[in-house]
């Protein structure tokens, strides 16, 4: 579960990116966070990652107090997370196969784990036939999908996504969307930040609105009702 | 550490060096420059050592007693100047063992004109002791010492050769530490410099190892390795080469200007070697692993 509890976050040159921010987050739901540029939402997710602290306020995650967790702890703490971006920021230099295994080598895993679980996750995505291939063989959506495969293969409890379709079109958008639909389906606490109108209309999830640091509406299997 | 992280490290150290290859070959290059002149700094240190060390076993301190003193009274002295611990030698010579030496470089083969002196000794009261030290940096102190023996007419000793050693032992020692000083300055700078280029190029894996949950050690391990490999690199090109080089200077010293033999010896390049070697490889090794490891420290805020 995500509690946040009267978070604030004022950056150095004084803009303030949240104010008096509380919301509550439950183990498996699926999110959407959407809102102009600037509204917090970014920062909202750097929060969660632990890269950005919060001036004021409460974050808990999983009975975890953020602003109470040693240096040491954050990075087993974000192996807990996954994360998407936009712009997939997978490694040109290495194929599908080294980039969803990176994820996993660099906290320490076996070969044998690493041989055992990337293709079962490269299955899931639907991208076994690619192992190969390299980023930019790949289409946007495949490069999206092999950045969830990264995301999801040292099975996080909960999956960040920073506006994974706002690269794709619409189909590769809808597929993205129905394999993170799919991962939550499997338990996974799912939170997309996203500017996409039709997704959030089409996946009636639960929607939280933000406005100049401020959530201005929160509902259970909402639409885009915000105007951009 | 698990062996497949620390093989994936290693690679990853690698992959730098290979990405940045020109940036690391200059490096090890500047590296290299820096260690050979270290290794050629170094023999010439040995040897000037081993030269002076040799010449210091030489110069010696003379001491002569009063006119008639007693032989147990000399060698009374000569025990207490043995059970000094900066006296390495002690040799006696008698007042006949003198003359004979006397007689044998004045007259030579001639020593039938000697014949007069044969009842009379004009040396009887020549007997002496000659004091060779560890440390000709100690000699004036010994000199003082022996000085102040009762029984002690005249003490001989070379004051230009004890502190014309000492000055050059000093200059030697100085510029030593200087020109590895500069020298070391350097070699941090460009590693620094290439760690730093590496850092930069890596910056986006970086990123993401850390949202990943790497921990900072394992982010910083394949930067730490790449210094490592630089240094250790950088260290074994000098050290293969003095080796050679240095077998054939000294053979080609000893075998065309052969005059230059009985003042100088050098040593062996199996002498010298073993010590050298593990100096420069730790210097290559250290400079490496503390230069990456503070510079990615300061670029990677974890």
């Amino acid at each position: 579960m995500i509690e946040l509890w009267n978070v604030s976050k004022t950056y150095e040159a004084g803009n303030k990116a949240l104010r008096n921010v509380s919301m509550t987050i439950e183990d498996g739901e699926f999110v959407f966070i959407i809102g102009r540029s600037g509204s917090g939402k970014s920062t909202l997710l750097k929060m969660l990652l632990k890269e950005v602290e919060p001036t004021s306020g409460k974050i808990v995650v999983n009975d975890m107090n953020l602003s109470k967790m040693p240096r040491g702890f954050i990075p087993k703490y974000r192996r807990k997370l996954g994360m998407v971006f936009q712009d997939f920021r997978l490694l040109k230099d290495r194929n599908v196969y080294e980039n969803v295994a990176f994820a996993q080598r660099v906290i320490g895993a076996s070969t044998r784990s690493i041989r055992e679980s990337v293709p079962a996750m490269l299955k899931m995505v639907g991208l076994s036939s690619k192992y190969k291939f390299f980023p930019q063989q790949l289409s946007g959506g495949e490069q999206q999908r092999v950045a969830i495969a990264r995301a999801l293969i040292n099975r996080p409890e909960i999956l960040l996504a920073d506006e994974p379709t706002g690269n794709l079109d619409g189909h590769n958008s809808m597929e993205i969307m129905k394999l993170l639909n799919e991962v939550n389906k499997l338990g996974t606490t799912v939170i997309v930040v996203t500017h996409s109108q039709e997704i959030v209309d089409r996946m009636k999830k639960r929607v939280i609105v933000m406005d100049r640091g401020t959530i201005i509406s929160d509902e259970k299997k909402g639409g885009y009702t915000y105007e951009n | 550490m698990r062996i497949s992280t620390f093989w994936y490290c290693l690679k990853q150290g690698v992959n730098n060096i290979c990405r940045n290859i020109l940036f690391s070959l200059a490096s090890i290059a500047t590296v290299s420059a820096c260690i050979f002149l270290f290794c050629l700094f170094f023999s010439i240190v040995i040897n000037v050592q081993y030269v002076i060390k040799n010449t210091e076993s030489t110069v010696g301190i003379t001491v002569f007693f009063d006119d008639g003193l007693d032989a147990n009274k000399i060698k009374e002295i000569g025990n207490k100047i043995k059970a000094r611990d900066d006296v390495k030698e002690v040799t006696f010579t008698s007042a006949e063992d003198a003359w004979a030496e006397a007689k044998q470089e004045y007259f030579g083969d001639m020593q039938d004109l000697a014949e007069g002196f044969e009842e009379d000794n004009p040396l009887a009261n020549s007997a002496s002791y000659t004091i060779f030290l560890n440390d000709l940096v100690d000699q004036d102190q010994v000199v003082d010492w022996l000085k102040g023996i009762e029984g002690v007419r005249k003490v001989n000793y070379s004051k230009t050769a004890a502190e014309g050693m000492n000055s050059l032992n000093k200059v030697i020692g100085v510029l030593s530490m200087l020109i590895i000083g500069v020298l070391l300055a350097v070699a941090i700078f460009l590693i620094s410099n290439t760690i730093s280029v590496a850092a930069a190029f890596r910056k986006n894996e970086n990123q993401i190892m850390k949202l990943i949950g790497a921990t900072n050690y394992m982010i910083r391990a394949p930067f730490v390795v790449e210094g490592i490999i630089i240094g250790l690199v950088g260290a074994c090109i000098p050290l293969i080469s003095i080796y050679f080089l240095y077998r054939s200077a000294v053979g080609y010293v000893v075998t065309k200007f052969s005059i230059l033999s009985g003042l100088f010896q050098f040593l062996p390049v199996e002498a010298i070697f073993p010590y050298m070697a593990a100096t420069a490889l730790t210097l290559g090794v250290g400079i490496g692993f503390f230069v990456s490891f503070f510079t990615i420290r300061k670029h990677l805020k974890v």
